[in-house]
Order: C-alpha cells, then structure tokens, then sequence
C-alpha cells in the first residue's frame, strides 16, 4: 500500500499557509514508517495536525513508538508512505540533504541525554545548529551575534557565565547539560522545538526548574514545542496533551 | 568552520590513541624511506666508489669476487697473477695506464694494500675527482705508507708515526711484521671510499716483508734485517691484480676479451660498470624482498588506523546522533571520518619523514665510520613524494571503511542511539 491515504484534516488543509498564530504548523496525513529488521516495528499515522505557538505534551508506554515519531516529524526517518506538511513543506518528499537541511533550518533538538559534545566548550555546543542554519544564523547576528546570542540564553536558563566561555561540556552537571541542550535548541529562533524525554534523568526539583526555563525561552521565542514523557504529572503545563495511540497505530511484525 | 574546529576537538580528546596511531604510522613510513635511503645510498657508495679505470684484471675467478675484493676490500683473492703476466699486459697497445695492487695483510684492522705510486695519480672516485693528500706526500723510500683517512682518525697516527704491518687480514693478528715497521709518509683526504680504510705502501714493501718468510710464517733460520733487505732484488714475483685504464673506452670488450684468452695464465678482466649492475641484479631480489615487507608495514599501521577508528564509533555514535539531530548530513559525518583519517596519516607520513632525517643526520657519521656507507641526506626524490603522497591517499581512502559504518549507523539510528 504505497498510495497515499487521502487524509482525513480539516477543510483549512488546502488553503495558503501562513505563519500567523494558531495555524496548523504540521499536518501529517496517511504516514506510514517500518524500521526494518527481524521483527519490525510499523507506526501509521492517519491523521495529525499541531497548531503554532502549540505546545504538545505526547506520552504513552515505553516502545510505543514516541521517538519513532518525533524522528518522522523531525525528518530524521523518512516515512514509506504519506505526507508529513511542516512550514508548508512536505518533508516526506525530501531527499536525504533536503530534509537534513530543512531540520537544521526550522528545529531545535533535544534527546533524553547526552546531548552535548564533550570534548567541545559550552559555547561551541550552543553555536552547532547555526553553522548549518543560514538563517538562524541571521537571526541570532541580527539579535547581536552568535556569542551573545547564546550567553544571553543560557544566562537565562541559570548556566554560569563562568562555565560559558571556558566550561567543557563533559565537565557540566547532567541538568546543566540539558538546559546547554534547550539553549542550543532555541538559539537562532527554530520554529518546532522537538524534546524526547528531557527531564527523565532530572530529579523532581530540577524537572520543574528545567521546564520552568524552557517553556519561558519556548515562549518568548514563539516556537512550538513537542515534548514527550512518560510523566503525566507534567501535563498541566501544556497547551495540549496527545497519548501517541491516539494519533498512531503501533503494530509488530511483518506487515500485510 | 567550528565543525573542522570540532573534529579537532573529537580527536584531541583521544590523544593517546591518535597520538600511538600517528607514531606507528611514522615508524612504517621510516621504515619504508629508510629502506630506500639506504639502498639507494648503498648504491651510490659502491657506484662512486671507483671512477676512470676501464678493467680490472685479476686470476680467473668470479666476476664478482674480483670486483669486491680488489676495489671494496671484501672477501679475497683466491689467486694471484705472476709479474710476468703483468708485464706482459702492460705491452698492450691499446693501455693508457695500469696500476698493479697486493694485498694479504693488514693493519690493526685496515687492509694493506702494496702498489705503485702512480695509484694516487690513477685511482678516482665519484665521478672522476682524484685522490688528494691531506697531509704528507706519496712514498718515497721503501717503508713509507700512505694511510686513508679514516685510518688516520680512528688510530689517531699523524705523518712521521711508526706502524707495524700484521700477516693476513683479520682484524687480530699474532704474526706481525714487526721487524720491519714502516713510518706514515701521507694521509689521504677523505673519500667515502674503502681507500679511507687502506694503508698503503709500495710494491717492492709488501716483497721486503715477506723475503724470510715462507708458507705463512717467519722462519728465523732466514731472518733479513730491515736494512739488509734494502740491497736486495725486491721485483715482486706475482701481484693480487692490476687497475687499466684504456687509451679509447671503446676498446674495453676488446682488450677484455684478449686478457681473458691470455694462454700463460687463466686472467679474469672486468669491467667496473658491469660487474656492478651485475651485483645490483643480485641484491635486487633481496632489495625488492625488503621494499615489500616495509610496504607491508605501512599497510599494517593503516589497517591499525582503521582499525581505531572503527573501535573509536561505537562511543562516537552519540556524537553523530548530535551533529545530525542539529542538521549534520550523513554526509558531513562521512567526510568528518574520512578527514580524520586522512589528517592521521598525513601527520604519521610527516613525522616520520623528519624522524627519518633527524635520524639519517644523526647517524650518518656512524654509518658512514662503520660501514663505509655515504647515505646522502638530501630531500626525498619525485618518486618517494609520489609514494608519500600515495600513503596519505591510502589513508583517506582507509578512512572510508569507518565513515561508511558510521554513515550507516547514522541513518539506522533515528532519533535514538540504541547500542
Ligand atoms: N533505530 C531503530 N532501528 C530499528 N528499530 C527501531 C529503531 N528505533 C526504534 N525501533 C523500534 O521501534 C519500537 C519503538 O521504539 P521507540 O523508541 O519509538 O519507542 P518509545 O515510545 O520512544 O519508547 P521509550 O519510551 O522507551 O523511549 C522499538 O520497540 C524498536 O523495536
Ligand atoms: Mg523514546
């Protein structure tokens, strides 16, 4: 079944995209997406659409799929079948290096754990995506530089000005770690700010710290975001809160 | 260019590894450069160890063996050659020049060699430069020597020393010709030649000191003192053999062939050139056999390059799930692979090249005392550039191996690394 299922979202689907608040900012419509070997794992997404300035909260149990997901969104695993509509493009269309820079452009990245490069400064950390982006890359000169830019976001999410110019990533706590992780996925302004389980290897307190401080930077920002977790005690936080099996049908072994 | 800055990085914090890495791949390219070195120096050295002498003839015996033990001092004389014979070739027409020589003894090591004083004038080295005296003059009276110059330097002997020849030519010797002691007349500048290791003294010397001896020892019964021995007729009876030079190189076979039909006497006459391209087929075998295994050593310090490599990507997956989560193309990790390995290599080929010369400087005077071998220390020839150019290419190349893994993993891991 390679067609692509006619997708059942609203009527707004055909009209002209724009970037204005609470317009759909990523529709996905029939997706479907085996990760291949001996007892293959299938996700088919039927029908998705987030809204801008949404700020998604996606939970479900372990091995459900959630990071299958947010790859396909991410454009990281590209889909067999179906459209995946972020910004108006359709990223399952894109060839490999499209796609990479696509998401270099428009996302900001952060994983469950190490995220950081340790061997690299805290600085040249946060200023990875924009040697890839050309226009955040802009957007962080026009704001005053690159350098300033990411002082200025890690300033705001409690990093040391001391650990900035000189701290190695691998010498950071594993909160500080994950705050040098949003600043790196927020600098340069991205449109989607994608988190896999950010605050797992949190304790309680600093959960709430880290989340306090991305969801201010999130905001002020006006990105959308899409967090996963499997701690719905968070979910309050969040504009909207999806479990994956209500967008997605998991299925195991060979498919039909 | 913070991703070149962050390779760096990556490859700093693995020091020890690239550093051990680089070392190995110094020590082949050493290896396979000194290799070349020596054989090309070796070749040279022999090349320009004689220089203006058309034939050598000696009694029939190997062409080789004649070759090495008349001009290189190596291995000896099987036979000699009557002073008759000698003469006899002297008449030939076709002969500028011939210088007889005889050799048997020693000195403390050196080889003694008994000629006439027209050898200084005859006997060139590299390319036609001639034997010069550093110090004193050519013999004069009948038990002067002229000494080479490392003779001079090792012993320490200064023109006007007494020296004592021994019987034979090991470096130890119990029979000497201690009755009759010669006195250094001249020292000879230095070559690089085997003649830097000679003393040498004259025909009618070498007959002197053997007159009371027969069949390897004195026999006092016959004893002649130093001075007696000046009356006597000291013609020698036979010689080991002689350096020609020819009027016209164009008649060298001819006058070659004419030695070798001699009817008196079974002759072997050679000439220089050939005989040692006939050497170089020889030791090529031997030459190519040793290339080979260098090359294979160079081959081994990449497999092991990869081989770190590849160890190193299992720990370095998160790093590439990093650099593509922030839009990093498979590629870009691919050539951020390859580029490592190409700059391991590149670092390994050039610290071995200065590892090799700092120690060709370094040893080059000690080589050259030991074995008599000039290595030059000049820059690598287009051709070992070519080979060190090929070496660094090989290593982008070997990079590749790991870089495709890691650009396969790279896809295959999505959004989570699972190890
Ligand atoms: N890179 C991959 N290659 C092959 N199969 C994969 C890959 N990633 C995930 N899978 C398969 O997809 C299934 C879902 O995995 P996924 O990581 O999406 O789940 P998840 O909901 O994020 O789980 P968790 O909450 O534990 O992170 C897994 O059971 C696995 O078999
Ligand atoms: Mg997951």
């Amino acid at each position: 079944m390679s067609e692509v299922i006619a997708s059942p979202l609203p009527s707004t689907e055909d009209k002209p995209r724009r970037h204005e608040g609470g317009a759909d900012i990523v529709r996905i419509g029939g997706v479907q997406f085996t990760w291949p070997g001996r007892n293959p794992f299938t996700l088919a997404i039927d029908g998705f659409s987030l809204g801008q300035g949404e700020r998604l909260l996606l939970i479900g149990p372990s091995g459900s799929g959630k990071s299958t997901f947010l790859s396909l969104l991410a454009g990281i695993a590209k889909p067999d079948a179906g459209k995946i509509d972020v910004l108006g493009c359709d990223i399952a269309r894109l060839d490999g290096a499209a796609r990479d820079r696509f998401r270099a452009e428009h996302y900001g990245i952060i994983f469950q754990m190490f995220n950081l490069l340790p061997y690299a400064s805290v600085i040249d950390n946060v200023l990875l995506p924009l040697s890839f982006s050309p226009s955040r890359k802009r957007r962080a000169e026009a704001r005053g530089g690159g350098r300033s830019e990411a002082a200025r976001l890690l300033g705001n999410l409690g990093i040391e000005p001391s650990l900035i110019e000189s701290g190695n990533a691998a010498s950071l706590s594993v909160g500080q770690q994950q705050r040098v992780a949003a600043a790196r996925a927020l600098i340069g302004s991205p449109e989607i700010v994608i988190a896999d389980e950010p605050t797992s290897s949190l304790d309680r307190n600093r959960q709430q710290a880290f989340l306090d401080l991305l969801f201010t930077e999130v905001e002020a920002a006006g990105a959308t975001l899409i967090m996963v977790s499997h701690d719905e005690s968070l979910a309050g936080r969040f504009s909207r809160v999806a479990d994956l099996a209500e967008i997605a049908q998991a299925s195991r072994g060979g498919r039909s | 260019m913070i991703i070149v800055r962050l390779a760096l990085q990556s490859l700093a914090n693995r020091w020890l590894t690239a550093c051990l890495t680089i070392l190995s791949i110094a020590l082949s390219v050493m290896l396979l450069l000194g290799v070349e070195k020596v054989r090309t120096g070796a070749r040279q050295s022999f090349a320009d160890t004689i220089s203006g002498t058309d034939l050598i003839v000696g009694a029939r015996s190997g062409n080789l063996n004649l070759l090495l033990y008349s001009v290189f001092r190596i291995g000896n004389a099987t036979n000699n050659i009557t002073w008759k014979t000698y003469q006899d070739i002297q008449t030939n027409p076709d002969i500028a020049w011939i210088v007889p020589i005889s050799l048997g003894d020693s000195h403390r090591g050196f080889r003694v060699m008994g000629t006439v004083p027209e050898y200084f004038a005859h006997y060139h080295y590299r390319r036609g430069q001639p034997l010069t005296f550093a110090a004193g003059a050519p013999f004069s009276d009948l038990f002067d020597a002229v000494i080479g110059a490392d003779v001079a330097t090792q012993l320490g002997y200064r023109v006007g020393n007494k020296i004592v020849v021994a019987h034979g030519a090991g470096a130890v010797s119990f029979l000497e010709h201690d009755d009759k002691p010669f006195r250094v007349s001249g020292i000879l500048a230095k070559t690089g030649t085997p003649v830097d290791r000679t003393v040498h003294v004259s025909l009618g010397a070498i007959e002197a000191i053997h007159v009371d001896w027969q069949s390897g020892a004195r026999d006092p019964t016959k004893a002649v003192s130093a001075d007696d021995v000046r009356q006597m007729d000291l013609t020698p009876k036979a010689i080991t053999a002689a350096l020609v030079g020819l009027k016209s190189r164009l008649a060298a076979f001819r006058v070659q062939r004419e030695i070798n039909n001699y009817r008196q006497e079974p002759l072997s006459a050679i000439l220089p050139g050939a005989t040692l391209q006939e050497l170089w087929g020889l030791v090529g075998t031997a030459e190519t056999a040793l290339s080979a295994v260098s090359g294979m050593v160079v081959i081994t310090a990449l497999l092991g390059m990869v081989t770190m490599i590849l160890t190193t990507l299992n720990e370095r997956r998160r790093e590439m799930a990093i650099l593509r989560s922030v839009g990093a193309r498979p590629s870009t990790i691919l050539s951020l692979l390859v580029v490592e390995a190409g700059v391991l290599t590149f670092l390994g080929v050039l610290a071995g090249t200065l590892l090799l010369y700092g120690a060709l400087m370094g040893l080059q005077p000690y080589i050259d005392r030991t074995y008599g071998l000039h290595v030059a220390v000049d820059p690598p020839s287009a051709d070992q550039l070519k080979i060190l150019g090929g070496i660094v290419a090989a290593g982008f190349l070997a990079g590749l191996l790991p870089a495709l893994r890691a650009y396969r993993l790279s896809l295959a891991d999505g959004m989570t690394v699972r190890t």
